[in-house]
């Protein structure tokens, strides 16, 4: 059953990688704004992650993952080309709606430069002038700047560290931006959960429209389990079915961090867990390597 | 039927009824009298020849038993397990009028359980037609409808979301009522009889209901995707951590087989003393799961009283022994806060029945002042589900006001070629409703695509145009 293979891969940092999945329907009905859930193997959790990119020529899709947790750590020791996930459904979500707007911020932040980046496309493609800001914690955790050089009118990167760009969060480049431009009409930010509340505290005084991609726990993503409710203003929303996107001034941030933080103690066992059988495992090769050489 | 002693099932997930020994089920055949008229027939939502499988039983042949079983029944082991029978065949059953009605479940789940373990199955002769069918979802809707398209000859594909078949049977209903490899060898049928299933595919976002008929070919669809939005109940501390849906629970233990972590990778939410809300069948799954996982207290907190309650009699019972302590005329107000984000306990306020409200029960009304705090760590609710909206997001199938797909007596949607049937067009009922709906919708679609049924006689004059049926719509297809 499971043929999700990956035909391509790159590593942005030691964190930080690449996989371009080959699965031609999805690459056909992939929007900007969607996303899918992965499984590694049949043991595995399902992971949502944004899609990236989808190329409906090659007939694959793009997912650029952090290695954070156990699953993700595991993915990128064992998802290497030719190798294949064992599930991989969507795309999901409802895709972001075209916009009308005439002079667009696209911001992200970290690994959220990566789902950013087709909104910022497909905004370019509807007419719009498009300001790219991207914020990484450093020089070396820079990616995909050709791809949004390529797209936007405008580019600002930002960094923690003022290794490259200018010194300082996304949020003064957002600041960088509106000060220039008078006339945005909608930013949209993708990052951090940190980053998407500072990102519409920014924009909140300047009444901008600023639509943010939610991501919190999730296990099936098709409205079936009620993890992934979010309060946006007085309402409760599944951000799997009724988002991911949403207008960042009426998102409950600190809600949304509290329930990101409902299986710490178990995300950590499970990376124990298997970083003990990954040690485990490396002292059997080499137990088994110095019997061959003898 | 031997059960698990109830202190050492509470603490396992090995089945609870552990089903009938070879003399058990002789006994028991025993006891059908044949009445002439056959009530249990007319009670059975898809008219199994009951007596006559209990005949087979009762002349000692099994193999017998089980062909005229699968005659019309798809899945016995799963039917005999989950159905209400109590409302259903043995309800109506003649002994039932004066001593206890004869086992009809337990007896089809022997035979269903027999034909498992010797590896039967019953493929019968299949004439291929031209017809492609498709089936959303592969819940007890879709297997059924996908069955019967499939011994009427049709190319049939079932898409599934998840990535394993089963649907509500895999995810919702835990393994100490319907193990997994009960279902899995039902599922294994079903491929025997040419029906292929396409995990891991999301109808309507990976492709739509009108690219299905109009680019993909298909000549039929069923939609039985069922009513799975889970309601949550809009009181202070509903985003609490540690509040969570009975689906999310369920899900997580079930299917993602969270109960084995972290051997298995998806993290179970365990709570010391967790506070169902809600007391219908998946209430009570969920608190039995609980039990399961750890829990040392389990409260299930309803708002009516033990006569209202939704769940089978024989559910509740099942909890009681169990352990699991009821609070009947009891509803919550607000869930409390620890300070962190975390659930420390629940107020309640008592409650009094007062005049029946639309659905028939005793409108139960708060009594002023009897508000109580207690503690737990874990609130789970099962307070019912809507229908998902990914349907209604992505087509043009007209929906109800509730959001659940508009359909004819036919199982027909306002879409040509496509049919509906199950919880989305119900609202949450039960696995062999949604049987029967999937079963019902398979007899419309060949009408639909001009299938005759040999099953069903031809009628005489008046019903007949040249020998045929008038109700089977297109009389070019049928072949002499």
């Amino acid at each position: 059953m499971s043929n999700f293979e990956i035909v391509k891969r790159e590593d942005f940092s030691d964190v930080t990688y690449l996989l371009e999945v080959r699965h031609p329907l999805m690459a056909k009905a992939a929007k900007p704004g969607q996303f899918v859930i992965v499984m590694l193997n049949e043991h595995g959790e399902r992971v949502p992650l944004t899609i990236a990119d989808y190329d409906r020529d090659k007939g694959t899709v793009t997912l650029v993952i952090q290695a954070v947790g156990k699953t993700t750590r595991q993915m990128q020791q064992q998802c290497k080309v030719g190798t294949s996930l064992y599930g991989l459904v969507g795309p999901m979500g409802i895709p972001t709606p075209d916009s009308h707007a005439k002079k667009v911020v696209c911001v992200g932040g970290g690994l959220g430069v990566a789902p950013v980046y087709p909104q910022a496309r497909a905004l370019k493609e509807s007419g719009a002038y498009v300001i790219g800001v991207i914020g990484f914690r450093t020089k070396d955790l820079v990616f995909w700047e050709d791809k949004f050089r390529a797209i936007c009118d405008e580019l600002i990167i930002c960094s923690d560290d003022g290794s490259v760009g200018l010194h300082g969060r996304v949020t003064a480049g957002i600041e960088q931006a509106i000060k220039k431009h008078p006339d945005i009409d909608e930013v949209v930010a993708i990052g951090p959960p940190i980053m998407m509340k500072s990102c519409a505290e920014t924009t909140r005084p300047y009444k901008i429209k600023t639509m943010v991609s939610l991501n919190p726990i999730m296990v099936d993503g098709t409205g079936m389990c009620g993890g992934c409710r979010v309060k946006i203003g007085d309402q409760v929303k599944f951000a799997c079915v009724d988002g991911p996107d949403f207008d960042g001034h009426l998102v409950d941030f600190d809600d949304l961090m509290t329930r990101l933080r409902r299986y710490t103690k178990e995300e950590r066992m499970a990376l124990d867990h298997w970083e003990k059988g990954c040690r485990m495992q490396k002292s059997i090769d080499k137990a088994v390597d110095a019997a061959k050489t003898k | 039927m031997r059960e698990q002693d109830p202190a050492v099932r509470a603490r396992n997930f090995e089945e609870v009824a552990c089903g009938y020994h070879p003399d058990d089920a002789m006994r028991e055949s025993e006891r059908c009298l044949f009445c002439p008229d056959q009530p249990c027939v007319s009670g059975c939502p898809v008219g199994i020849n009951i007596p006559g499988f209990i005949r087979k039983i009762n002349e000692k042949d099994i193999r017998g038993a089980y062909d005229i079983l699968t005659e019309t029944s798809l899945l016995p082991a799963i039917c005999g397990r989950v159905c209400p029978q109590e409302n259903q065949c043995e309800g109506v059953c003649t002994v039932g009028q004066t001593l206890e009605a004869v086992a009809i479940g337990r007896l089809e789940r022997f035979v269903g359980d027999t034909a498992i373990r010797e590896g039967w199955a019953n493929i019968p002769y299949i004439e291929p037609n031209h017809f492609k069918v498709g089936i959303v979802g592969s819940g007890p809707a879709g297997m059924a409808c996908a069955a019967d398209m499939a011994k009427a000859g049709c190319d049939v594909t079932v898409y599934e979301a998840f990535h394993q078949a089963g649907g509500v049977l895999k995810y919702g209903i835990p393994d100490f009522r319907l193990p997994n490899p009960v279902i899995d060898a039902e599922i294994n049928n079903l491929r025997k009889l040419g029906v292929k299933f396409e995990c891991n595919t999301l109808v309507g976002r990976l492709f739509t209901l009108e690219q299905m008929i109009s680019e993909m070919g298909y000549d039929a669809v069923f939609v039985g995707v069922g009513a799975g939005y889970p309601t949550m109940l809009g009181i202070p501390g509903d985003s609490l951590n540690g509040v969570l849906s009975a689906n999310e629970l369920l899900t997580r233990c079930n299917l993602m087989r969270a109960k084995e972590f972290p051997n298995f990778d998806t993290p179970q939410p365990i709570g010391k003393r967790v506070a169902v809300v809600g007391a219908g069948n998946t209430a009570m799954d969920a608190m039995r799961v609980s039990l399961r996982l750890g829990a040392e207290k389990v409260y299930c907190i309803y708002r009516r009283s033990h006569k209202e309650a939704p769940a089978r009699a024989e559910e509740i019972h099942h909890a009681e022994e169990e352990g699991v302590e009821f609070h009947w005329l009891t509803n919550p107000v607000s869930i409390l806060d620890d300070g962190n984000g975390n659930v420390m306990g629940m107020r309640c306020v008592r409650m009094e029945l007062g005049e029946p409200d639309a659905s028939g029960r005793r409108r139960p009304v708060p009594v002023p002042g009897s508000e109580f705090d207690f503690e737990c760590d874990l609130v789970v609710y099962a307070i019912g589900t809507n229908a998902n909206p990914i349907m209604g997001q992505t087509c043009k199938l007209r929906l109800n006001k509730w959001g659940y797909i508009d359909t004819d007596e036919n199982l027909a949607t306002s879409m040509a070629g496509v049919f509906a049937g199950g919880d989305i067009v119900t609202g949450a009922a039960t696995v062999i409703e949604a049987m029967g709906a999937g079963r019902r919708a398979a007899g419309s679609m060949k009408a639909y695509l001009g299938i005759r049924d040999t099953n069903r006689p031809y009628r005489t004059a008046g019903d007949t145009l040249f020998g045929i049926d008038t109700s089977e719509r297109n009389f070019a297809r049928i072949r002499a």
